[in-house]
């Protein structure tokens, strides 16, 4: 055992001067671990003068105990200032030891499409749900009355020959690929009766080979709108509303006479696209008319009563004018390519 | 149609200035679309010459030339007052010949102009040219000569009038219910109704001749749908005309500009009759004709064989037109060529009759024979406007071809008025949204022809005859918006009632679809139609391989590919190929669409069909939906190559079984139900690596690799992994409406559990019976660890669980915990002989 100092305020504060200096000179955390230890442990001058109190008398007890607490108090507060100053030049020199290239970092999840005509149908679709519109769905494969008969088709009508149409073996139990949606037409007045407002998208079937400007598959959108004193100009209306939701504000809409079996009077039906890439122009878009009253009687219902238009079109052909495509084989081909241009948002 | 200007301007009056652009925009502003526009690629100068002598010169090719002067007449002169020289391959010619001469500076069809050029020696200065050269025919055995079209005009007359090369015609689409306007009679109405010009109508030129004695009978016994085969019947004899007469240069250039061939006079007089009044005719060689005509349906067994040479087996249901030796004709459709007028005919029948469109149209469909006459017959040809245009026929008989009328003919005429339709004065307002005046109406419905009654707040209306499509007041309604112009109509948008938004399932859908494409998966669509042995090997992705039998097409495009699929996966794995080979073959793909199959015991169709415009009872709607094959709508997956690529500090990850199995969880997940696994067999997957989809306990669907041999047969690499669910069952049996439970905020007591079990225990069941067994106060469970070595036996292994227990009411303790948990052992213990792992 060394001699302890006698507690004087130059022994004390000779022994906080030497703690302060070193702790002052500590570089490292754990060079600072030490120090505490050499200063404040139980062998240093502090910890041994500390321990020294016991024995002194009674009436020295309170002033040197002061002396030592004051003593102690500086140096622990010292030590604790340099450890956080300490710990932060530490922490920022491993941060900086694990910095990382940002632009090199791995990709780990590929990102994924979907089809431009699955969103163009969604948005199309939604431009009707918005106006309370309700949309509904139907077979592909279809009972030929429903593609047919219902909707005013003579049995000898030139289309229900074997050119345009996919029949199902054997012929004569009637079955077909729908040739377009209208269909669904039948079924939703069938089903839900009248007023109705409906519109319906999905594939259709007819038989043409595949090249730059036909598929044999392809998709149509089709809307049905049967109500008390529906005429054609809210035909014309609900059209130019959705050209002006796809197409901007400016767009317009022609409609010229033309023959459909389900509707009459019939029309065909042009855009006015004013952002077109190469000039403003008319774009033949789909047909449309007023209901013909045997498609209404087809569903049960009274011609007199009720009537209302329908209209229809083609969601590749919209796509090939929205979006500039020329070539109908890059939309059903599945490259993945094609549809990663469109991400999620057509 | 095709129109050529010059013949629509005989019947309606054109601007002075007309252009094709103003007929085509006359003309769709009544609904006629635009096709196309024909006109002559011959600029001039192209005029008459004559050959004035011609001297042959051998040339060392073995060809021999002709060095010709030709006189051109003294505004086309060159060097010579009005004589050109020209050299000439061709030897059909003689002095004196007038010849068409294409002068320095023409351009003829190809194109191909025409220069002075040095050739054989000479300077040759024009060309002699040919009916080809002319682009007015297929003639090519030498150079045009004038006096073959029957014409001696002066020469250096201009040749292009003369020849007809300054007339254009506009082609026009003619909606099927419009067969009045495959006419120029129809065409130049339709002009007159969208621009007011003055419309002369073509039959009114003709009155009406009396002829008999000429035998016709007409005989239907099977009318088609009740529809007698023919309501019109007119025939008319014209005697002496000369056959072999050329075709005047004004009715071939017309005819040409209609898309017709020039054949002989006869039949080019009766085409161009067709094409001005619509009414189809036909003339027969009279002395080849025995007896009389007979109008009857075909015998079974029956031939005939027609102007094109075929012989064709005739169905009992072909109407026909015989004389006392048997069929000389399929009626409507083409003639025969027993009866052929030819060259030497000198006595010809001109036919001018209305057939049925149904049966028109089945036969020129049975017998793959569209013809000019049948395309007309099918829209409907007007019962009035035969008599005239047999007399237009006889007129231009007589005329062109030297023959005289006979009185011999026949006149049957059974056809029936119009009937008169009702429509009330407003209905054409209520219908268009148009505020038409009542004089509108009446003046629009006037326009088209027909007669109109006003009465008491309506008029009764009766269309003309050669409109056989206005039916209903809705057709009327048409009219009157087609004439006073669509353009009237005004835009109003209608207010729906509120609705219901999207479905369930279609809300559902989307979410799937954008879940997936979230997830990194490519959306793409496949065509349906695929070859027997790929359903074969696909389909039995739920039901079994005797299941379900697949749906097939009557006329698919490709014979191979016949039937409608049963499953996704083909489809997926024809597009992976077709991305793998353009080089992309890091693959994540999706499809969601319908597949098809017909259940057991289910029909297929009904052998009966509804008729239209009437609502079928409910029981035959049951019926007609009831023999629809099932469509469910599936969602498969495919992916191949990596799901992560090589990177700095990132080895590649290669798509395996647990991708898919993924993605499959997202998808379920998107219409919030849960999906397990069990191990399960496929006859194209790999047998170890395949898995049953399994949602409330039923199988829904499955995943797995690619058998080798399977990816080896359609060229794709090893290791494909694919899955496919019954999108529509899984969302039928997924909840609808969640049923959450408050959180409990009790602290959570955490063990770890390792039993021992059988090495091929499924973990999937084990972890099953471990949850099942715990009970309630299990709230997470987890397989962490698959142990196999030391310590364990040869044919177990060790399965560890992390699991976390929690109480909804109370802190647990561990002894209820470790209790909880001993239950996980007693239930592993009795389904799989587990052991816990000391």
């Amino acid at each position: 055992m060394s001699d302890t100092p006698a507690i004087t305020e130059s022994t004390v504060e000779s022994a906080v001067a030497a703690a302060l200096a070193a702790v002052e000179a500590a570089s490292t955390v754990a060079e600072l671990k030490t120090v505490r230890g050499e200063h404040t442990g139980e062998q240093s001058s502090l910890a041994r003068m500390n321990a020294g109190l016991r024995s002194l008398p009674n009436d020295q007890k309170a002033s040197a105990g002061k002396l030592m607490g004051a003593a102690r108090g500086r140096v622990n507060q010292a030590v604790a200032a340099r450890e956080e100053a300490l710990a932060a030049v530490e922490e920022a020199a491993r941060l900086e030891s694990e910095r990382i290239d940002v632009t090199a970092l791995p990709v780990r999840r590929t990102q994924g499409s979907r089809h431009p005509l699955s969103l163009l149908q969604e948005k199309m679709a939604d431009i009707f749900i918005a106006m309370g519109w309700e949309l509904s769905d139907g077979p592909e494969l279809e009972h030929e009355w429903f593609n047919f008969d219902a909707l005013n088709f003579d049995a000898d009508h030139p289309a229900r020959a074997m050119q345009d149409t996919f029949f199902v073996e054997p012929v004569d139990q009637h079955l077909l690929l729908r040739t377009h949606t209208s269909p669904v037409q039948i079924r939703t007045l069938l089903a839900k009766g009248v007023p109705v407002y409906n519109v319906a998208t999905g594939r259709v079937f007819r038989t043409d080979e595949l090249d730059a400007t036909h598929t044999p598959v392809f998709t149509q959108i089709e809307a049905i709108a049967i109500d008390r004193g529906l005429t054609m100009a809210h035909l014309r209306g609900t059209l130019e509303h959705l050209a002006r939701q796809m197409f901007g504000p400016d767009a317009q809409i022609r409609l010229r006479p033309n023959y459909f079996p389900f509707t009459e009077p019939s029309a065909e039906m042009d855009v006015w696209q004013p952002n077109a890439k190469g000039g403003a122009r008319w774009v033949e878009w789909g047909g449309c008319g007023m209901v013909n009253p045997n498609v209404l009687r087809s569903a049960g219902l009274d011609p007199d009563e009720y009537q209302g238009f329908a209209f229809g079109m083609g969601v590749e052909r919209t796509l090939q004018f929205r979006n500039d495509l020329n070539d109908m084989r890059d939309m059903v081909e599945g490259d993945v390519r094609f549809s990663e241009q469109f991400g999620m948002v057509v | 149609m095709r129109v050529p200007l010059s013949w629509l301007g005989e019947y309606v009056d054109l601007p002075d200035d007309v252009t094709l652009e103003h007929v085509h925009e006359a003309l769709v502003a009544v609904g006629f679309e635009e096709e196309d526009v024909h006109l002559s690629e011959v600029t001039g100068p192209l005029v008459v010459g004559q050959v004035l002598e011609f001297t042959p010169e051998p040339q060392s090719n073995g060809k021999t030339i002709n060095w010709c002067r030709i006189a051109v007449g003294p505004d086309h002169a060159s060097d010579e007052a009005d004589v050109r020289g020209i050299v000439c391959g061709a030897h059909n010619f003689a002095v004196g010949d007038k010849v068409v001469v294409s002068l320095p500076g023409a351009v003829l069809p190809g194109p191909f102009p025409i220069a002075a050029r040095k050739t054989y020696g000479h300077v040759s200065d024009g060309m002699m040219a040919s009916t080809r050269e002319l682009g007015l025919g297929e003639e090519h055995d030498g150079i045009l000569l004038l006096k073959d079209l029957g014409l001696d005009p002066e020469v250096g007359t201009d040749a292009i009038p003369l020849l007809g090369l300054d007339d254009a015609a506009v082609e026009i689409n003619v909606t099927p219910d419009r067969g009045y306007a495959f006419s120029i009679r129809g065409v130049a109405r339709e002009y007159s109704h969208s621009t007011g010009a003055a419309y002369r109508d073509p039959a009114d030129a003709q009155s009406p001749v009396a002829r008999q004695g000429f035998r016709v009978d007409v005989a239907d016994g099977a009318p088609v749908r009740g529809r007698a085969g023919v309501s019109t019947f007119i025939t008319a004899v014209v005697r002496g005309i000369d056959a072999s007469r050329p075709t005047p240069p004004w009715m071939r250039s017309r005819l040409r500009l209609a898309g017709i061939r020039s054949i002989s006079l006869p039949v080019d007089i009766t085409n161009y009759v067709m094409l001005e009044t619509g009414q189809p005719l036909h003339a027969y060689d009279l002395a080849t004709v025995a007896g009389g005509f007979t109008v009857r349906r075909a015998n079974a067994g029956e031939h005939l064989t027609t102007l094109d040479g075929r012989d064709r087996a005739l169905d009992v249901e072909d109407l026909l037109i015989t004389d006392d030796d048997g069929p000389i004709g399929l009626a409507g459709v083409m003639g025969g060529e027993r009866t052929e007028v030819s060259p030497t005919t000198t006595d010809v029948v001109v036919e001018a009759a209305t057939f049925e469109p149904i049966s028109i149209a089945r036969t020129a469909r049975r017998q793959k024979l569209p013809s000019e006459a049948s395309r007309r017959f099918e829209r409907g040809v007007d019962p009035a406007v035969s008599r005239p245009a047999a007399e237009r026929a006889v007129q231009l008989l007589v005329e062109l071809a030297g023959g005289t009328a006979d009185t011999l003919g026949s006149v049957y005429d059974v056809s029936i008025a119009p009937s008169a339709i009702f429509l009330a004065e407003d209905r054409a307002g209520r219908m268009m949204g148009v505020d038409y005046t009542t004089a509108e109406v009446e003046e629009s419905l006037l326009a088209i022809g027909a007669a109109v009654e006003p009465a008491d707040g309506s008029f009764t209306v009766t269309p003309p005859t050669w409109r056989p499509d206005l039916l209903t007041s809705a057709d009327l309604v048409e009219e009157v918006a087609r004439i006073t112009g669509y353009d009237r109509i005004p835009s109003v948008l209608p207010v729906a009632p509120p609705g219901r938004g999207l479905t369930r399932e279609q809300s559902l859908r989307r979410a799937v679809s954008a879940g997936l494409a979230a997830s990194g998966l490519t959306e793409v669509f496949a065509y349906p139609f695929v070859a027997p042995a790929r359903n074969a090997a696909f389909s039995p992705v739920l039901d079994g391989p005797d299941a379900a039998t697949p749906v097939t097409l009557a006329n698919p495009l490709d014979t191979d590919a016949a039937e409608m699929r049963m499953s996704l996966i083909p489809g997926l794995l024809d597009t992976a190929r077709r991305n793998l080979s353009r080089g992309l073959l890091d693959l994540a793909l999706y499809e969601s669409g319908s597949v098809f199959y017909v259940k057991p015991g289910a029909s297929t169709g009904t052998d009966f069909i509804p008729v239209g415009a009437a609502r079928p009872d409910d029981e035959t709607l049951a019926a007609l939906n009831a023999g629809l094959p099932s469509q469910p709508r599936h969602l498969a997956f495919l992916r191949s190559g990596s799901t992560v690529e090589r990177q700095p500090g990132q080895a590649a990850q290669s798509a395996d079984l647990a991708d898919v199995l993924d993605d499959v969880r997202t998808a379920v997940r998107q219409v919030a139900a849960e999906v397990s696994v069990r191990q399960g067999r496929h006859v194209s997957l790999h047998p170890g690596r395949t898995a049953e989809l399994i949602v409330a306990g039923e199988v829904v669907g499955v995943a797995g690799e690619l058998l080798p041999a399977v990816a080896a047969d359609l060229d794709l690499p090893r290791g494909v992994v694919v899955a496919e669910l019954d999108l529509d069952r899984v969302m039928a049996l997924a909840r609808v409406e969640p049923a959450p439970v408050p959180i409990s905020a009790y602290p959570v007591a955490t063990q770890d559990l390792s039993l021992v079990v059988g090495a091929d225990a499924p973990a999937g069941e084990v972890l099953e019976a471990v949850v099942s067994g715990a009970g309630e106060l299990l709230e997470y469970a987890r397989l962490v660890d698959d142990y196999r070595g030391e310590g364990i036996d040869e044919g177990s292994k060790s399965l560890t669980f992390a699991l976390r227990f929690r109480a909804t009411d109370r802190t647990l303790t561990a002894a209820e915990a470790s209790e909880a948990k001993q239950g996980s052992v007693r239930l592993a213990g009795e389904r799989f002989g587990a052991t816990l792992r000391d």
